[in-house]
């Protein structure tokens, strides 16, 4: 209990820093940045803090959890909760952990910014969401902070909003973001409205007990899962991620590669005992279709961190792969080790673009930084950069040693056993091995181009230097967290290590229902036989095919890339546009959304405003007679009384002459009227 | 023939001539001459009462005050009218209405 | 006795013939001796009475002292001669209606009352009356007598402070 309290420590420090930074981080000294930092690298060792006990316990039934009341609404109670347990105290660390090392090289990356101390707000807003994303276990919580992470993404995202696709690329990415959001919505409200509670304990006990079962427990897997295609850029709702490269390199590395994205795979994750196999078929399919397309587009990119962003699309449609072939600890463990090695991929060509762009600007070259063509021979004069940024090359590529081997290796078994179990799914370990190969591929390349070869622009050759401590640290720091044995003992079989024994794969009580005639996930117990190790020789050979033709073609030239490209030229140029899949979306649902609002507009202008328009005229022509009758007959009343007591008063004023007689006349007829009335 | 409703039928006679002066004439002093009218035809009820009735000689005694107080109503208002007179310059009784302000 | 009734017509006629002259009169010099003849009628009238005190008292007081007191108030404020005293017409008409109405109900009570319980038993026997004028003024009449004679000199005073000189 005591951890699940240090955990909710965990969570509220960056609120405490975001909040002390946003009102005052200007005042503080060095605008504030230690303050935000520090709180992180606290949380940091309050996590290791966590994830040392959880080793020690080393329980794979390691649960706590912590429940109160939110609102309650007449006899509808809305509770809230927090649990601890080992995915969360591993998914505590990963974050910490990037987002510390990802704050401290902030601070010489967004040197001299003029919003210095607000982008250290936002990054502990992002902190603070993200972590409460990692701790609710109730899917209302989960949704409230997944909105504010995607809040965080687009403020940080348009940081640069004085530049057009800067902001452009926040909205693409809120809107986008937002479709996918609906669908989880509708899938929470149909979780809610069949169990009545948004508890995960809730929803699993009504799971389990086959309350909640069938096609609508499979309609309410696939919405939930939108969101997380919304969340983690699956195709297709990948379309925002490479524009929000836009971004501070720091934050595409943090939010857009290590943490945020693969919010949908800790999803999936959360709500994997509710998956039933139509629903774990579509999420393999999505996941596995989107690893092989985002690498087919990654390979012709010529911006650094473009490819690297389809990378990332490509690396989580991995673990989505791996989840919904039912390799559930592949695939969360692919989760963590991408974490590190993207984040380390990201921050690395953080350091590149940041020496390119000082090079440039003092060389008064008017080029882009960003472009891997303007780039080369960079490891002579950044070392340090160069050797971290090929051990996270080696490990995405998959050769032994590294973690990359290790996770995705236990993914493309998985993969293989799912397929052996059921052949007529051959598509999906077929996607996953192709793409090994291609990111193998496309990954070299991006090395090549940067670091070897010669700078293309000589004049420019001088002002590039290596990045500064505080960025090169973090470097170091995540470079070493990719090699194999932090993970486990043996550097081919990732079987032997702590991951695998503390986290266990939940029951899938709609799986089980199913029974086995339909599906069985293969997923961790194919690894133990003979599948694994065709799928360790086959990555093997795949990714060393990747490597070596990419020397060729890169390195020593020996195959030339022009050639490759003008023998196929339409896949060529469909890949270096992306698939067209943006352009698509601004032929129909842009377009169409466009005409709509076009239309909207016309019948705005033409239909409403006229009925306006003739109700005001109405309402003119009734104020016209209501004026009147307001000045005729209600005046005329009240002027008619007036004038009638006016009329009266002349007529009594008539009878006080002044004139003693007549009084006198008066008088006497009055007394002779009375004695007339009185005696008759 | 000379009885006690021939002198009172004289008396109203005088009393409504008199009421007809002190009402119609525009002359204070007209006015004036009415009231006297008036306190005769009231001397002459009482004398006649005092006549025909078993009442002694307190008719003719309160003719004698009404004598006294006709004496000091003239004194006072002809004093009056001359006063009136002086302010105005003038006695016509219609155009003293500063009763009327 | 028809001779005494013919002489009480004919002081009658004049009395009543008089004060309507008073009335009618469109100059206030006519009026003013119209008033004077119908006050000597009155007093003519007192005789028939048996008030022989008060016929003489009402041709002193009356003919001589306030009648010449009025001739003296039309002789100081107006031009005698131009002077029209009648009002307006609608003033008339209206205290025509007025006095008529006045005599009207009057000439119905003297008429509708039976004064017979009044009537005397014994016949009226002429007796001098300025001694029980007197006696009585100084016995049962003694305080309206004084009282008089202060309203006489309240009178006398009032009248003279109300024409005094305007300048102290």
């Amino acid at each position: 209990m005591a951890l699940l309290y240090l955990a909710i420590v965990i969570w509220l420090l960056p609120l405490f820093a975001f909040v002390v930074q946003i009102f005052f981080g200007n005042r503080l000294p060095r605008k504030g940045d230690w303050l935000v930092v520090g709180a992180m690298f606290i949380d940091l060792i309050l996590a290791l803090i966590i994830f040392a006990n959880i080793l020690i316990q080393y329980d794979p039934g390691y649960r706590v959890t912590l429940h109160f009341d939110w609102i309650v609404l007449g006899t509808q109670n809305f509770p809230l909760g927090f649990a601890l347990d080992n995915v969360t105290a591993v998914m505590l660390v990963v974050v910490t952990a990037v987002s510390a090392l990802v704050f401290l090289y902030s601070i010489g990356y967004m040197k001299g910014d003029p919003r210095y101390s607000r982008y250290f707000a936002y990054l502990s807003f992002f902190a603070f969401s993200m972590l409460g994303l990692i701790l609710f276990d109730n899917l209302l919580g989960i949704y409230m902070c997944w909105e504010l992470v995607g809040l965080s993404s687009y403020l940080l995202i348009g940081f640069w909003f004085e530049k057009d696709s800067a902001s452009n690329a926040g909205k693409k990415a809120f809107i986008t973001n937002r479709v996918g959001d609906f669908g989880m919505f509708v899938g929470m409200l149909i979780v809610f409205y069949v169990t009545g509670t948004f508890s995960l304990d809730g929803i699993e006990a009504s799971v389990v007990s086959g309350n909640f079962s069938g096609s609508i427990l499979t309609a309410a897997g696939i919405l939930l899962f939108v969101g997380a295609v919304g969340k983690s850029a699956q195709f297709p709702l990948h379309v925002w991620l490479p524009d929000a490269m836009e971004g501070p390199t720091p934050v595409s590395a943090l939010i857009h590669a290590a943490t945020m994205v693969v919010a949908g795979v800790y999803l999936v994750v959360r709500i994997f005992f509710m998956l039933t196999p139509d629903s774990m078929l579509v999420i393999a399919y999505i996941g596995g279709f989107t690893a092989l397309f985002a690498a087919t587009i990654a390979l012709v990119q010529n911006d650094i961190k473009r490819v690297l962003a389809y990378s990332t699309i490509s690396q989580i449609g991995y673990m989505i792969l791996a989840l919904g072939t039912g390799a559930y600890a592949a695939g969360l463990f692919h989760l963590m080790t991408h974490a590190f090695f993207k984040a380390l991929l990201f921050l690395g060509s953080g350091s590149v673009i940041h020496a390119v762009e000082h090079a440039f600007r003092s060389g008064k070259i008017d080029a882009d930084p960003q472009d891997m063509n303007n780039m080369g021979g960079l490891r002579r004069k950044m070392p340090v950069t160069f050797w971290t940024f090929i051990i996270a090359t080696v490990a995405i590529s998959g050769v032994p040693f590294t973690s990359g081997f290790l996770s995705k290796d236990a993914i493309l078994a998985g993969t293989l056993s799912f397929a052996g179990t059921h052949p007529q799914h051959f598509l999906l370990p077929f996607f996953g091995f192709l793409a090994a190969g291609l990111t193998a591929f496309y990954m070299f390349r991006l090395v090549f181009k940067t670091f070897f070869g010669e700078f293309s622009i000589s004049k420019a050759w001088g002002y590039v230097h290596e990045s500064a401590l505080t960025m090169t640290i973090p470097l170091v720091v995540l470079s070493i967290l990719c090699f194999f044995v932090f993970y486990s003992y043996s550097p081919v079989s990732p079987d032997e290590g702590w991951f695998y024994h503390l986290i266990e794969k939940p029951e899938q009580a709609a799986v089980a229902n199913a029974g086995s005639a339909m599906l069985t996930t293969g997923g961790e117990e194919g690894e133990h036989d003979s599948s694994h190790s065709y799928a360790l020789i086959m990555s093997l050979i795949i990714a060393f095919t990747g490597i070596i033709i990419s020397y060729k073609t890169y390195y020593s030239g020996k195959i030339s890339a022009v050639e490759w490209g003008n023998m196929y030229p339409r896949l060529y140029r469909c890949m270096f546009n992306k698939w067209y899949v943006d352009e698509f979306y601004s032929a129909t649902i842009i377009r169409f959304t466009l005409g709509w609002s076009a239309f909207c507009g016309w019948f705005d202008d033409n239909i409403i405003d006229r009925v306006v328009n003739r109700t005001a005229r109405v309402t003119v022509v009734i104020s016209w007679f209501n004026g009147k009758f307001d000045n005729i007959i209600v005046d005329g009343l009240v002027n008619g009384i007036a004038n009638t007591t006016q009329l009266l008063g002349w007529f009594t004023r008539q009878v006080q002459t002044g004139k003693i007689q007549q009084y006198l006349v008066g008088l006497l007829i009055a007394l002779v009227l009375i004695i007339i009335l009185r005696t008759m | 023939m000379i009885t006690l409703e021939v002198f009172l039928t004289i008396g109203a006679l005088l009393f409504v001539f008199g009421i007809l002066a002190v009402v119609t004439k525009r002359n204070a002093i007209g006015v004036l001459m009415g009231v006297e009218l008036i306190l005769n035809a009231a001397n002459v009820n009482f004398i006649a009462f005092s006549f025909f009735t078993d009442t002694g000689i307190d008719g003719i005694m309160i003719a004698l005050f009404i004598f006294v107080i006709a004496v000091a109503e003239a004194a006072v208002a002809l004093a009056i009218v001359l006063n009136i007179f002086r302010n105005m310059q003038t006695i016509n009784v219609d155009e003293i209405d500063s009763l009327k302000k | 006795m028809i001779g005494k009734d013919i002489i009480f017509i004919i002081f009658a006629v004049i009395t009543v013939g008089s004060a309507a002259l008073v009335v009618f009169s469109k100059k206030i010099i006519y009026a003013a001796f119209s008033l004077m003849l119908s006050l000597f009628g009155v007093a003519a009238l007192f005789v028939f009475l048996n008030a022989d005190f008060l016929a003489a008292v009402q041709v002193i007081v009356y003919v001589g002292g306030i009648l010449v007191l009025i001739l003296f108030g039309v002789l100081l404020t107006v031009k005698i001669s131009s002077d029209n005293v009648i009002s307006h017409l609608s003033q008339r008409i209206w205290g025509s209606i007025a006095a008529v109405g006045m005599f009207v109900l009057i000439f119905i009570a003297i008429t509708r009352t039976n004064w017979t319980i009044l009537d005397k038993s014994e016949d009226v026997v002429y007796y001098p009356q300025s001694e029980a004028i007197g006696i009585q003024l100084l016995t049962n009449y003694i305080l309206p007598f004084e009282v008089a004679s202060i309203l006489l000199l309240a009178a006398l005073i009032g009248a003279m402070f109300l024409v005094r000189p305007e300048n102290k």
